[in-house]
């Protein structure tokens, strides 16, 4: 399972990184979500993952080595509520920008580096 | 009595309360604005409790929910967190009045003021928590609250500022989240104190270094180091001046402060390596920063430069990792927050003269407003270090920090780069105080300066309130000095921050 993991998370990474280099607004917007949910899937994967084990102990007290460690799990739900939140901002960002500077390419949003 | 007041949690109750109120009276903005200056009126109050309080008694510990650390939530303040609460009270508090005569009645309506006090909130919160994650989250809220402010009022530059801000600083938490999840993997731990111990005691210590890498990432986005800075000068001169001021004062502070906080308390376990690389990259901050408002004819956009070139100086502090070098750059924080806002703040009076801040369109600053010119002189000038203002002090501590350890050639390259920041700041002198203003200008000039004054007081007093903190830590130094010797004493030896935060 680790290795599939793995794999999955070094696609992610390279999505992400390959798609918010691209000039594409859209392009961009789909980018920044998957970076959000690589680094919480990654976040999630080095806290340890243990099969088949809820993150509780049992009333006659199940062995430790069973347990999932609920510390990544909590990280992680905090991770996700915050990420989303920004992605929304993010859109509502972009349709904006796309809305009153009239452009979908990155290249176009120059005027605050020219120096006049 | 007063050992009953809860100074480590006032400061956040204090603001969030202010939030919360600003929220029930959405529609007031008058309201809105009194309450907003009451909660960091009360904020800046709190902050010299805290100080008061942490000088006294020592590094001060609230355990939140009674969960003992390091399985709750801990806030901790030692003199360095102090000293930054205490100098964002003053900066809020600065701005708070100044806004009320800078930000449109259009941007107040739609929350200028509630976004103002939860920014604030998560900048205190980062100073003073005690737990990585919980830094990330802290930071989260100030960030977001940022986004908000960065693009309050949609004109097309702060649009295209803010996607830019936006993104990069998006970017910036993912590297800090993935870091925090390489040290929850190596260590087990997430309270700074018991990482400072599971880090020592850790076998492997090279792979220490990657995690360290990821927050010097993560961090150095949001502090503006080189090569990592190209999204500041590119954001922060499009949103009005409160706004700017505010976010050059303070937000890529708190990016230094976590990179301080984290470098002496955790990553200590390989200074050779993790201190050069620091070294090396605080050299071309200073240098390409400098470089680059060089080239400006704006002047928000030099500031904006010249905020990167400053962040280079107490990068400097931190690499050279000695106590006078670490207080140096403490000294040089307080030094530079005071002075690089207060220079916006009087870009924005300059502006109010005919509505520009390109320099070629601006002029005459000198002869019809002394008042303003005299202003920028003490934060200009101590900015570029000129004795006896408090930047020369600040670089002439990290320049003998430096000769103490031999490393030469930084010595050199900041004093090379104090050379450039007088050239920039003489270069506004020149064309916006001295040189007359252009003729096709002359007739949208407003105000004279008694008008100036009467119309924009509460502008003016904020900006003079800075100019004579200035000169308070420019001639009596040594209070400011011996206090940073004492946080950075605390800084370098973490077994204070550890015996405080997890009692035997």
């Amino acid at each position: 399972m680790n290795l599939i993991i793995s794999l999955i998370l070094g696609i992610l990474f390279t999505a992400s990184v390959f798609l918010m280099f691209q000039k594409s607004f859209f392009k961009l917007i789909i980018g920044v979500i998957l970076f959000g949910y690589a680094t919480i899937l990654f976040l999630f994967a080095v806290g340890g993952l243990t099969k088949n084990a809820p993150p509780l102990i049992s009333e006659n007290g199940m062995e430790i080595e069973k347990m999932a460690d609920p510390l990544p799990q909590a990280l992680t739900l905090t991770a996700i509520v915050i990420s989303i939140g920004v992605q929304v901002f993010v859109i509502v960002l972009l349709r904006k920008v796309h809305a009153d500077v009239g452009t979908e390419d990155l290249d176009d949003l120059n005027a605050t580096d020219r120096i006049d | 009595m007063i050992h009953q007041i809860p100074f480590v949690q006032l400061p956040l109750w204090v603001l969030i309360t202010g939030f919360v109120f600003c929220i029930l009276f959405w529609r007031y903005s008058k309201i809105q604005e009194m309450i907003a200056t009451i909660s960091v009126g009360l904020y800046l109050l709190a902050g010299i409790g805290l100080l008061v309080s942490v000088y006294q008694n020592g590094i001060q510990v609230l355990q939140v929910g009674k969960w003992a650390a390091p399985f709750g939530i801990t806030l901790v303040a030692d003199l360095f967190s102090a000293i930054m609460v205490l100098i964002s009270g003053v900066l809020a508090f600065t701005i708070t009045c100044y806004s009320f005569q800078d930000i449109s009645a259009e941007r107040k309506k739609y929350g200028f003021y509630p976004v103002l006090l939860i920014m604030m909130f998560g900048v205190c919160g980062s100073f003073l928590t005690g737990d990585v994650f919980n830094l990330y989250v802290w930071f989260e809220v100030m960030l977001v609250a940022s986004f908000v402010l960065i693009v309050l009022g949609n004109t097309k530059p702060q649009l295209e500022g803010a996607v830019k801000y936006v993104i990069l600083s998006f970017i910036s938490s993912g590297f800090v989240l993935t870091g925090i999840g390489i040290l929850y993997n190596i260590t087990g731990a997430l309270n700074m104190a018991e990482l400072s111990i599971a880090i020592s005691e850790c076998p492997d210590k090279k792979l220490l270094s990657i995690p360290a890498v990821f927050f010097f990432m993560g961090f150095g986005i949001k502090a503006a180091l080189f090569p990592l800075f190209s999204w500041l000068p590119a954001s922060y001169p499009t949103p009005p001046i409160s706004i700017g001021g505010l976010m050059a004062g303070l937000l890529t502070k708190v990016g230094v402060y976590a990179l301080i906080r984290f470098f002496t308390l955790i990553f200590t376990h390989d200074v050779a390596l993790t201190h050069s690389v620091l070294l090396i990259a605080s050299g071309l901050t200073m240098f390409f920063g400098v470089l680059g408002a060089a080239a400006q004819n704006d002047f928000r956009k030099i500031l904006s430069f010249h905020i990167v070139s400053q962040i280079g100086y107490m990068v400097m502090g931190l690499a050279l990792f000695t106590p006078l070098a670490l207080a140096g750059a403490i000294y040089f924080l307080i030094h530079n927050i005071l002075a690089k806002t207060n220079l916006f703040l009087i870009s924005g009076i300059v502006k109010e003269t005919n509505g520009y801040f390109n320099l070629s369109k601006l002029g005459g600053v000198y002869k019809n407003f002394p008042l303003v010119s005299v202003l920028f002189v003490v934060s200009a000038f101590s900015l570029a270090g000129i004795p006896p203002l408090s930047g020369f002090w600040g670089k002439f501590i990290l320049a003998k920090a430096g000769f103490e350890s031999e490393q030469y050639f930084i010595v050199a390259v900041s004093l090379l780069v104090g050379f450039l920041t007088l050239f920039s700041m003489s270069k506004i002198w020149l064309k916006a105080f001295w040189s007359p203003m252009p003729e096709a200008e002359k007739k949208r000039i407003k105000y004279n300066s008694i008008s100036l004054f009467k119309s924009k007081y509460f502008m003016v007093l904020s900006s003079i309130f800075l100019a004579l903190l200035t000169m308070f830590i420019s001639f009596y130094p040594d209070y400011l000095i011996s206090l940073s010797e004492k946080a950075a004493v605390q800084l370098l030896n973490p077994e204070i921050y550890i015996n405080a935060v997890l009692p035997k």
